[in-house]
């Protein structure tokens, strides 16, 4: 094109002649019409920051709830609405977010495009998924149905039929459930749209799909699971709201509809949904370990075959969920066997990780601090999810905080481990400033120490018969010691958050300025001055290797030649 | 600190056992009763009391063997790895290293090896627990889930009874297995006593079915497993597994219609002029409600509301005046009486034994 590299009008600092309010509402103009991927990406982050914090004052009243037996903190019906708008908020309106947010800002620039392949659908995307969050805490508000039973959903974030039936939850709560997040999924299909559509149509010369930034592959396995991993759940939400209204009878029991049917519906849509959310925590991971081991990603092509081996097997494993819900033993084995492969690309990308800081020479910045954290905890995460495919084993653990313990694990333990790292990594790329590192190192301790004392003791007071979903427990159970401490593990872990957010705010003010490329890195984002222009490149680059900076600080040593 | 170094020496599972070990004592040194039937009041996986429960253990024993030891041994790889390869003030490159094909067909070929071992093993026992057949001579009780108590059919014995499940003991000689079929009157709900087998759901429309067959007489405590309403944590469980003799004695007792006790005749005419009948059922009365439990030998059982208070007469009135105080949620509206009739109805309901 040939006006490709004169300035464009919405680059962040152009000042406007009307004045000083004027130039603070052309900002926030700008912002809010903007298709500039990186605003997108900015905006999803902060939206998802925002939902992090309220998710986790819900994670605080359940843990102050579930501190002692017998406690009154909170009345069952407050209770039930907290887990069930912390498990919605943390999946949808926190986990999707962010991680779209960085595939948003990461994408074009590491596969040398000057914007994602739909700039105008990114931003209806987002927009999408902004609308569905409103509408979802507008239930606190505005649900107030029959008889003053309303207020937000209250059934679990799986909303197992035949509870969210119209005979059993009166008022509106499943209806805001149901329809914010049909609204927020046709933002999610957007964004996948773009995942896929962007490596493959846009990478700039030399950059065949073989020499694409595994975090590049990763979101395009992850844009390919979500285009069909949202269609069942939407469908089942509009089959539950064509139940609750307009007669029908999908998952009515009294009417000779199958609650079983709103089982394998949701789950069809959610295993895949947790691996839509751990592949980009990958993602990260696979940028970061490199880098601070200063090695190359050891394996490269077995860590792109293992990543679409997750996707694929990911979609073939739901129903162990439901090993309790009856199915024949045929089936039941079925999913045992077919749960227990999807854990040997896995472990092949545990091994990678270890095999590409054997050898290096590490540097513990704090980025590498939670990347380092994550491994051995996805580990942990990975065998007690293996645990969890022996069906016998898991008639006894299921719905109980074994299961809880595992899965945030995996979210927290790997997932917002390596959100943090990814958010140390990239915040100097993004802003132009670092993140303090001293306060880094402080979030990141006490972090650790916060989530292992919640998490690790969770697992045994699972083992001892605690189930899931209840306000309160009898005292007599001998749970009251564990609760105890993994309640204050909680505290723990909101301080080092409140301090992280803290590092946020400071630094963009503070932060000592970053330049171009912080780290010594070597993927096409530490080209470009920080934060980028809003054309990404002036020139569109050429690259004849998977890392091109590492080919221009070593031209004696290139990847090209090995590769 | 010291979890880390547990982890380190690969002794997490060891740990794991003997933390456990720790608080089921400790736990159970302030609950057992001085005098009656046991409780096992730590619904502990670890501590099975029947053979079903036992099958499930041994299998969890032999996996969690594997998991920890590929726990021992790939953390013990990454701690060896932060140490060794740490290097702060060293800014020169290490030598690339891109991959090596027999390193990762290796640590492809062992785990898959693995997965096929822990299946065959699994599955051998899935099918063995799940499909093994009703010897004759079982126990079979049906199970219907309400919100939020547990109704309890014998259908051998033609009645009926509520939220505590009496089972005989199956002696080795004289195995007795209980066969539950597990049914839903609304909405999901789950039956979960851990001491004598994994949970199975009650979904309506569906019948499921589970077996157990208890080792030692004992009160096994348990509660509902699947999210089921607002008052889903006081749906809890009491299974009273019981010697032949007393088991055989509380089924002769639980044939009978209810006690007349002519003392409290006034009380029983309360009781029947009021919407009581239209949920509960005291047979040989006017009483034949299906909405609520059962209550024809109501003082036969050691709770009420489902095992979240003693069966004791003050308790009585207090849940029969004011249901939500006890268990916000449940189903049974304030019966808006004076405390004299409520007097009189508890009167009457102490006599049905």
């Amino acid at each position: 094109m040939a006006h490709s590299t004169l300035p464009i009008g919405d680059s962040p600092d152009v000042t406007s002649p009307g004045g000083y309010r004027g130039a603070w509402l052309e900002t926030l103009h700008s912002w809010v019409v903007t298709v500039d991927h990186k605003k997108i990406g900015m905006m999803y982050i902060g939206y998802s920051l925002i939902f992090l914090l309220v998710g986790g004052v819900e994670a605080m009243l359940i843990r102050i709830q579930l501190a002692r037996p017998h406690n009154h903190f909170v009345s069952p019906e407050v209770y039930n609405r907290l887990f069930t708008m912390h498990g919605t908020t943390m999946v949808f309106l926190m986990g999707m977010p962010m991680l779209i947010g960085f595939a948003n800002y990461l994408v074009p620039l590491m596969v040398g495009a000057r914007d994602m392949a739909f700039p105008r659908l990114n931003a209806f995307s987002f927009w999408m998924t902004a609308l569905g969050g409103l509408m979802l805490y507008y239930s606190f508000v505005g649900g107030v149905g029959l008889q003053g039973m309303g207020s937000a959903p209250d059934t679990t974030w799986w909303a197992y039929a035949p509870l969210t039936e119209k005979a059993f939850s009166r008022g509106h709560t499943m209806d805001y459930w149901a329809l914010s997040l049909i609204v927020s999924g046709f933002g999610t299909v957007g964004a996948a749209i773009n995942l896929i559509a962007t490596p493959l149509c846009m990478r700039c010369k030399g950059m065949t799909l073989m020499r694409m930034p595994l975090f590049v592959w990763l979101n395009l396995v992850v844009g390919s699971m979500l285009l069909i991993t949202i269609t069942p759940l939407t469908a089942a939400q509009l089959m539950l709201e064509v139940d609750r209204y307009l007669g029908g009878h999908f998952f009515d029991a009294q009417a000779g509809g199958s609650p079983v049917i709103w089982n394998h519906f949701f789950w069809i849509f959610g295993h895949p949904e947790v691996y839509v959310l751990v592949l980009p925590a990958f993602a990260i991971a696979n940028e970061v370990i490199p880098v601070f081991s200063r090695k190359a990603i050891f394996g490269y092509p077995a860590m792109v075959g293992a990543s679409v081996g997750i996707g694929f097997l990911s979609l073939g494993v739901w129903a162990h969920h439901m090993f309790t819900v009856g199915m024949n033993s045929t089936s039941n084995a079925f999913f045992v066997l077919s749960s227990e492969l999807v854990g040997v690309p896995t472990g092949i990308k545990i091994f990678n990780w270890l095999a590409t800081m054997w050898g290096g020479k590490i540097r513990f910045y704090t980025p590498m601090l939670f990347c380092t954290a994550f491994i051995v905890q996805f580990l942990c995460a990975g065998l007690t999810g293996i645990m969890l495919s022996v069906a016998p084993f898991d008639w006894q653990v299921h719905n109980s905080y074994f299961v809880i313990a595992h899965f945030h694990y995996v979210l927290v333990g790997a997932i917002i481990f390596c959100f943090f790292a990814g958010f140390y990594y990239w915040y100097p790329k993004m802003t132009g400033k670092m993140l303090d590192e001293r306060l880094g190192k402080w979030h990141f301790w006490l972090f650790v120490l916060g989530f292992h004392m919640t998490f690790d003791f969770m697992h045994f007071v699972g083992l001892e018969g605690m189930p899931r979903s209840i306000y309160t427990y009898e005292a007599d159970r001998g749970w009251g010691t564990l609760n105890m401490v993994v309640s204050c593990g909680a505290v723990i872990q909101a301080i080092a958050v409140l301090l992280f957010v803290y590092n946020l705010v400071h630094s963009y003010y503070k932060g000592a300025d970053a330049g171009p490329d912080p780290w010594d890195a070597w993927t096409l984002e530490w080209t470009t001055t920080s934060p980028p222009p809003s054309y990404n490149f002036a020139d569109d680059p050429v690259v004849g290797s998977r890392r091109p900076l590492w080919d221009l600080k070593h031209p004696d040593d290139t990847d090209a030649r090995y590769e | 600190m010291v979890w880390k170094i547990l982890k380190l020496l690969g002794l997490r599972s060891t740990a794991c056992r003997l933390l456990m070990f720790v608080f089921a004592v400790q736990s159970m040194a302030w609950a057992s009763p001085a005098s009656g039937p046991r409780i096992y009041n730590v619904p502990d996986i670890f501590k099975p009391h029947s053979g079903s429960a036992y099958m499930i253990y041994s299998l969890s024993l032999f996996m969690l063997e594997i998991t920890g030891a590929i726990f021992a041994v790939v953390a013990g790889l990454w701690l060896y790895i932060i140490l060794k390869f740490h290097k702060k003030d060293d800014l020169s490159e290490p030598p690339q290293v891109y991959g090596s094909t027999q390193i990762e067909l290796a640590w492809t070929v062992i785990p898959l090896l693995i997965v096929v071992v822990l299946f065959l093993t699994t599955a051998r026992i899935l099918f063995a627990v799940q499909d093994r057949p009703a010897p004759p001579g079982s126990l079979h009780v049906s199970v219907v889930g309400h919100q939020f108590w547990w109704e309890f059919r014998y259908p051998k014995y033609g009645f009926v009874t509520a939220n505590e499940l009496h089972v005989p003991v199956s002696e080795p000689k004289n195995g007795v297995t209980t066969y539950l079929k597990l049914l839903s009157a609304d909405v999901d709900h789950s039956f979960w006593v851990p001491a004598l087998f994994g949970k199975t759901d009650s979904i309506p429309n569906k019948v499921n079915s589970m077996w157990f067959n208890p080792d030692a007489t004992g009160i096994y405590l348990g509660q509902c497993a699947q999210f089921c309403g607002t008052a889903h944590a006081q749906m809890l469980l009491r299974v009273y597994v019981q010697t032949p003799q007393e088991f055989a004695a509380w089924l002769k007792n639980e044939e009978k219609p209810a006690v007349q006790d002519p003392d409290v005749a006034e009380g029983r005419q309360v009781f029947e002029s009021q919407a009581c009948i239209s949920c509960h059922t005291i047979r040989g009365t006017a009483a034949h409600g299906t909405y609520g439990p059962d209550l024809t030998h109501l003082m036969s059982r050691d709770t009420i509301g489902s095992g979240i208070v003693p069966n004791t007469p003050e308790n009585l009135k207090h849940w029969i005046k004011d249901p939500q105080s006890l268990k916000p949620g449940c189903m049974m509206p304030a019966m808006q009486l004076s405390d004299q009739k409520i007097g009189q109805i508890v009167a009457y309901l102490s006599t049905l034994k």
